[in-house]
């Protein structure tokens, strides 16, 4: 059987001399094919003696697994080739910039009214809101603003034109009115922020006729003043995320609250930048009291059973102390180079947990 | 209020210093907003003498002086003519700031044609002490060498300046300072209990009050033969200290009872006065003359004093030219009398006037201080200008008011958490001058008639509280509330938050614009309801509450265009107003574009209606609305596009959005060039989703068996909506159609004028067993049905 030797090795050689993956299935069927040449060998393994068979089975069998194992070599040496060879060809040029994707950013007032949330959230409270165009009764009268308080004159609030025979609408010009309409409308126990626009008759440096306020209100039995301390000094830890603040609170004036305080906190100016919590100076941040017997009374709660403390405060100066805008009034131009740089990526989302802000 | 400290010490006796006091203030609730301490602005100055001085050989003007200072012996060139040898003098070492110049000396000699100086010689004016008359600062030699020159002058009395607070009138006196702050522990307040002045005739003018809701009470009285003239020394530092320039006596006198008790006074020339002295209400065209100079027209509701000739003075604000005291005054009469707040500041609102007077009664003066008021002003009028006063006159009452509270001292620790001492409240409460009756829990409390704010017990809670101090309260967290932590925001606000995220993340930049906007661009915008017009607004072009955010955004989009952005996406989401009920405020969010030439070497398309309808439809799923939900309708808003936006509804009657290109026209009015795209969500009118009862996710439904799509075209008129031919074709098997989806819109070549060539693949789920060739043809032809039968669209060949 020197020729099975023979027909082996030409095969093979014939197999890896083969460029192209036609030639190389014509050879797999002239060879391995239903009428190939060694397919015709196996079927002569019919007519052998026993002997013959004995002897020539293995061999015919170890030719075709060879050849069969050869073919698909040579297939895979063949395709890889062919891959490289087109992949040469598929070039392009990957320092060409890309579609350009607008970066869009969050307004910081935005944020800042999330990270309070977030805070006070945090501490119980929930948010509440009201209308921007408010009557005088929960502007003012439930407030226990008095008859001629100079906040009632036009120099200081909008006013609609009275409709027939009503007090005038005016835009609130705090966000308290939401105190009024979150007690007349919910029993004790009650926490809650309002965050919101506000509005005052006033344009100059410091001031934009319209502005945001939170307010806090807190009705439960026995929560003193002390609380309210408590509690906002909690809030000007988390807000600032510092771990202590030099805080104080000064007896103050305001209508709907007795006792009233301000609260100071204490700031270091730094070149551009302000840091608070220490320092050398007191900065108001805001102000604050228990809630006045008479608005309890006025929004049918009684103050000899239920007490608490309320506080309000200006959140776009808030948001100026913490993250250094040093000027009011873009706060209000939708500038876009403005909003890019002290606007907020949209996945940044202020929780408790996971920080407030980025 | 500004009080100079020697004042305060009038009546308060203390050993504290300058920063303990500010401290007690702020303790107590009266806001220090500014201290002037002329000493420490003259720290650097100190008193110096002249051992010799020796004209200047190379300068006729000049002196070298030698001068003993407390630095040393010093060689000092001085041009003042009044420099001389022996004199007492300020030296100004090197390197010191000259305020009165603004220039600080050089740190280093100088040489002043070619002597060395070594300092300066200054004058009062130079370091902002006052004036001279003749070059540098001439002092008395009894004066100690270095003493510093605040104290060699005589200015060393540190002003100092508060907030008064409005419920506290009694604190724009400085003796009512001085109680607050004895009752704060700052010292001892002094008994100063005013001592009649005793006249020997009685007053020949007549006094009527004719309007004793305007003017309860009146107090006057007459003093002849006053020599008016300047008044003393004193008085006139202090009224300079608190910035009132002094100009004579009998109106000094005045001002400074004003300011040191809060009791306003008025000063007539008698002898021009005609006949009785009414307090009665004005008339309509009457008119006077006021102190100011300027002519005042009175109105029936404003309190007037009034004489034979007329008015002579609005009650309260201030007098009139024809009867104010002159240099010449011999018989002045004094006004002592009250009026009340709320009119006084209604006058002094009509005629503008500022005066000292309103200041006081329209926030409130003490009812009982009008004969205090004529007994202080008669003391300093016969000690400093002689005169022979009448019997004082009174006519009418002091108005009641309240005068008794019930105090339950236990609400200090309930409403404070601070404990104090029953011993304590009631030696704070005495020296706030109030009358305690101690009847157990309930003390009845006699109020100080200074006071108007006390009417119920936390008022006096809070006296105790600022007394006490802000800082002894506890500082105590709020407990972890009993009901647990909810939810701390509405839906409405966790859906504002996930839209504004949504546009952010589409490249979005998020605006807060003013809530107005001008009136005639919000009639454009769909407003303009004259309930919501302002009647004071901050500027006139923002007189009009918005009816849309769009216009705010579109002149915002210009201004940034003006500043050369060449793109911009802006956004905000906040109120619009439909009306002026609390439940007409409307949340919205609303995104403009102005696209920019989409110049990229990839060719990107540019922003289009189509895009913004691809962001709104975003914000939409965001808030997990899907898209299918909603159906486009023709354009319901006048300032967008007709031919180029569109409304989004819900069901028949609700819409919830309108998107596209805002109308040229309306552009042209905001100054703002085209075009921009945009949409304007209401975010209230999207229904909310039912809250599930349970977190747990629906359980998933996914199909074994692949889909199958297919491809059709079909041939229709231009004026239907693509939208028509999607929603047939998905309605042609409502549970196998899984998706539809406009591949194509072709028109020309093989498409009929007027018509075009919408191309569909509708993709079908197979539920349960695989579809057949044949099934597949029979829901090919359900769809070809469906669509001819509600477009007229027929497939395209």
């Amino acid at each position: 059987m020197a020729d099975i030797e023979t027909l082996g090795t030409d095969v093979l050689s014939a197999i890896a001399a083969v460029e192209d993956l036609g030639t190389l299935d014509e050879i797999r069927i002239a060879e391995l094919g239903k009428k190939g040449r060694i397919s015709g060998l196996m079927k002569q393994l019919g007519g052998m003696t026993p002997d013959q068979r004995q002897e020539m089975g293995p061999r015919l069998n170890a030719l075709k697994t060879e050849v069969s194992k050869a073919i698909e070599r040579r297939k895979m040496a063949l395709e890889e080739a062919a891959l490289d060879a087109r992949l040469a060809n598929e070039r392009t040029d990957l320092s060409l910039p890309p579609l350009p994707e607008p970066v869009g950013a969050l307004h910081p007032v935005m944020q800042v009214f999330e990270e309070l949330a977030a805070i006070f959230g945090d501490m119980g409270f929930s948010v509440a809101e009201g209308p921007d165009i408010e009557d005088d009764w929960h502007n003012f009268t439930a407030l226990n603003f008095p008859e001629g308080h100079p906040a009632r004159e036009t120099h200081d609030t909008f006013f609609f034109h009275p409709q027939l025979g009503d007090t005038p609408k005016v835009l609130r010009t705090h966000t308290s009115p939401v105190q009024i309409r979150t007690m007349m409308a919910q029993t004790p126990p009650i926490r809650i922020i309002a965050p919101g626009r506000v509005y005052r008759n006033d344009w100059d440096a410091t001031h934009t006729p319209m502005f945001h306020q939170i307010e806090g209100l807190v009705i439960e039995k026995g929560v003193h003043m002390g609380h309210l301390k408590g509690c906002l000094i909690d809030f000007v830890k988390a807000f600032f995320e510092i771990d202590d603040v030099e805080a104080r609170f000064r007896p103050h004036f305001f209508p709907f609250t007795e006792p009233s305080a301000e609260m100071d906190v204490k700031f270091t100016r730094k070149g551009d930048s302000i840091q608070v919590g220490s320092g050398d100076s007191w900065m108001e941040i805001l102000g604050s009291g228990m809630v006045h017997p008479n608005v309890l009374r006025n929004c049918g709660i009684d103050p000899n059973e239920y007490q608490g403390f309320a506080f309000g405060l200006g959140v776009d100066r808030l948001a100026m102390l913490k993250y250094g805008m040093p000027d009011l009034r873009p706060y209000f131009e939708a500038d876009a180079v403005w909003t890019r740089h002290y606007g907020f990526k949209p996945w940044t989302t202020p929780s408790v947990s996971g920080g407030l802000s980025e | 209020m500004k009080f100079p400290l020697s004042w305060l010490k009038d009546y308060l006796s203390t050993s504290e210093g300058l920063e303990a006091i500010e401290a007690h203030m702020v303790k107590a609730g009266l806001e220090v907003e500014h201290i002037e301490n002329p000493a420490e602005k003259l720290s650097s100055f100190t008193v110096a003498k002249v051992l010799d001085a020796q004209p200047h050989p190379d300068a006729d003007r000049l002196r070298i002086c030698t001068v003993d200072t407390g630095d040393g012996e010093k060689t000092i060139v001085c041009g003042a003519p009044n420099a001389r040898k022996g004199m007492t003098a300020i030296y100004a070492p090197l390197g010191s700031y000259i305020p009165g110049l603004d220039f600080s000396l050089d740190s280093k000699p100088r040489k002043i044609r070619g002597v060395e100086s070594h300092g300066m010689l200054c004058s009062a004016k130079e370091i902002e002490a006052g004036e001279d008359h003749d070059g540098i600062a001439d002092l008395p030699n009894d004066l100690p060498l270095g003493l510093p020159a605040a104290d060699a002058l005589g200015v060393n009395d540190p002003v100092i300046d508060f907030e008064v607070t409005p419920n506290r009138p009694d604190w724009l006196s400085v003796k009512g300072i001085a109680r607050d702050l004895a009752a704060a522990g700052a010292g001892l307040l002094i008994d100063d209990s005013v001592r009649k002045v005793s006249g020997s005739y009685d007053c020949p003018i007549d006094i009527a009050v004719e309007a004793p809701e305007a003017c309860p009470i009146f107090a006057g009285v007459l003093v002849k033969g006053v020599k008016n003239g300047p008044s003393p020394d004193w008085l006139q530092a202090r009224l300079r200290a608190v910035d009132i320039t002094p100009k004579s006596l009998l109106i000094d006198l005045t001002n400074y009872i004003s300011i040191d008790r809060a009791r306003p006074l008025h000063a007539y020339d008698a002898d021009r006065v005609s006949g009785t002295i009414r307090a009665r209400l004005g008339r309509s065209g009457e008119s006077f003359e006021a102190l100011d100079g300027k002519t005042y027209e009175v109105s029936e509701d404003m309190c007037v004093i009034a004489d034979d000739s007329g008015v002579i003075g609005l009650g309260g604000v201030m007098g009139g030219t024809s009867t104010a005291v002159s240099d010449d005054t011999t018989n002045v009469f004094i006004e002592s009398a009250w009026f009340d707040p709320l009119r006084t500041a209604r006058t002094g609102r009509a005629t503008g006037i500022l005066s000292d007077a309103r200041y006081r009664f329209e926030r409130g003066v003490d009812p009982e201080s009008c004969l205090d008021g004529i007994n202080l002003a008669l003391k300093l009028i016969t000690d400093y200008g002689g005169g022979d006063p009448s019997h004082a006159r009174i006519v009418g009452h002091a108005p009641q008011r309240r005068d008794r509270v019930e105090f339950d001292h236990q609400d200090v620790k309930r409403l404070t958490g601070l404990s104090v001492k029953t011993a304590t409240m009631k030696k704070q409460l005495k020296a706030l001058g109030f009358a305690i009756e101690d009847s157990g829990e309930i003390w009845h409390l006699t109020v100080p008639t200074w006071r108007f704010d006390i009417d119920q017990s936390a008022d006096i809670v809070e006296e105790i509280a600022r007394l006490e101090g802000f800082d002894s309260l506890p500082t105590t967290s709020l407990p972890v509330p009993a009901s647990g932590r909810s939810v701390v925001t509405t839906p409405i606000q966790q859906r504002v938050r996930t839209a504004r995220r949504a546009l952010a993340a589409r490249g979005f930049l998020e605006a807060v614009t003013w809530s107005f906007m001008p009136r005639d661009h919000a009639v454009l915008f769909g407003g303009g309801d004259e309930a919501l017009t302002l009647s004071n607004p901050v500027a006139s072009d923002l007189n009009q509450m918005r009816p849309s955010i769009l216009a705010n955004l579109a002149k915002a989009i210009q201004r940034g265009f003006n500043r050369g952005e060449r793109e911009l996406r802006l956004f905000e989401a906040g109120p619009v107003y439909q009306g002026d009920g609390p439940k007409d405020q409307r949340t919205m969010i609303a995104g403009l574009v102005r696209a920019g030439e989409p110049r990229h070497w990839q060719h990107r398309p540019a922003y289009d209606a189509h895009s913004a309808k691809a962001d709104l439809f975003a914000v939409l799923g965001a808030i997990g609305q899907p898209a299918e939900r909603f159906q486009i309708d023709s354009p319901k808003q006048a300032h967008f596009h007709p031919g180029q936006s569109a409304s989004l509804k819900l069901g028949p009657k609700v819409t919830i959005a309108h998107f596209g290109a805002l109308h040229p026209r309306a552009l042209r009015a905001l100054n703002v060039e085209g075009p921009v795209y945009g949409f304007e969500l209401n975010l209230n009118a999207v229904p909310f989703m039912k809250v599930r009862p349970s977190k747990t996710k629906p359980v998933l439904e996914k199909a074994d068996l692949l889909p199958v799509r297919r491809d059709f075209a079909f041939v229709l008129p231009e004026a239907v909506p693509a939208d028509d031919v999607v929603r047939a074709a998905r309605g042609a098997d409502k549970t196998l159609i899984s998706a539809v989806r406009v591949f194509d819109v072709y028109r020309g070549s093989g498409i009929p004028v007027q018509h075009k060539s919408i191309a569909l693949e509708i993709t079908w789920q197979p539920q349960k067993d695989t579809l057949t060739d044949e099934q597949i043809d029979a829901l090919s032809q359900k769809v070809i049905a469906a669509v001819q039968r509600a477009t007229g669209g027929t497939l395209r060949g």
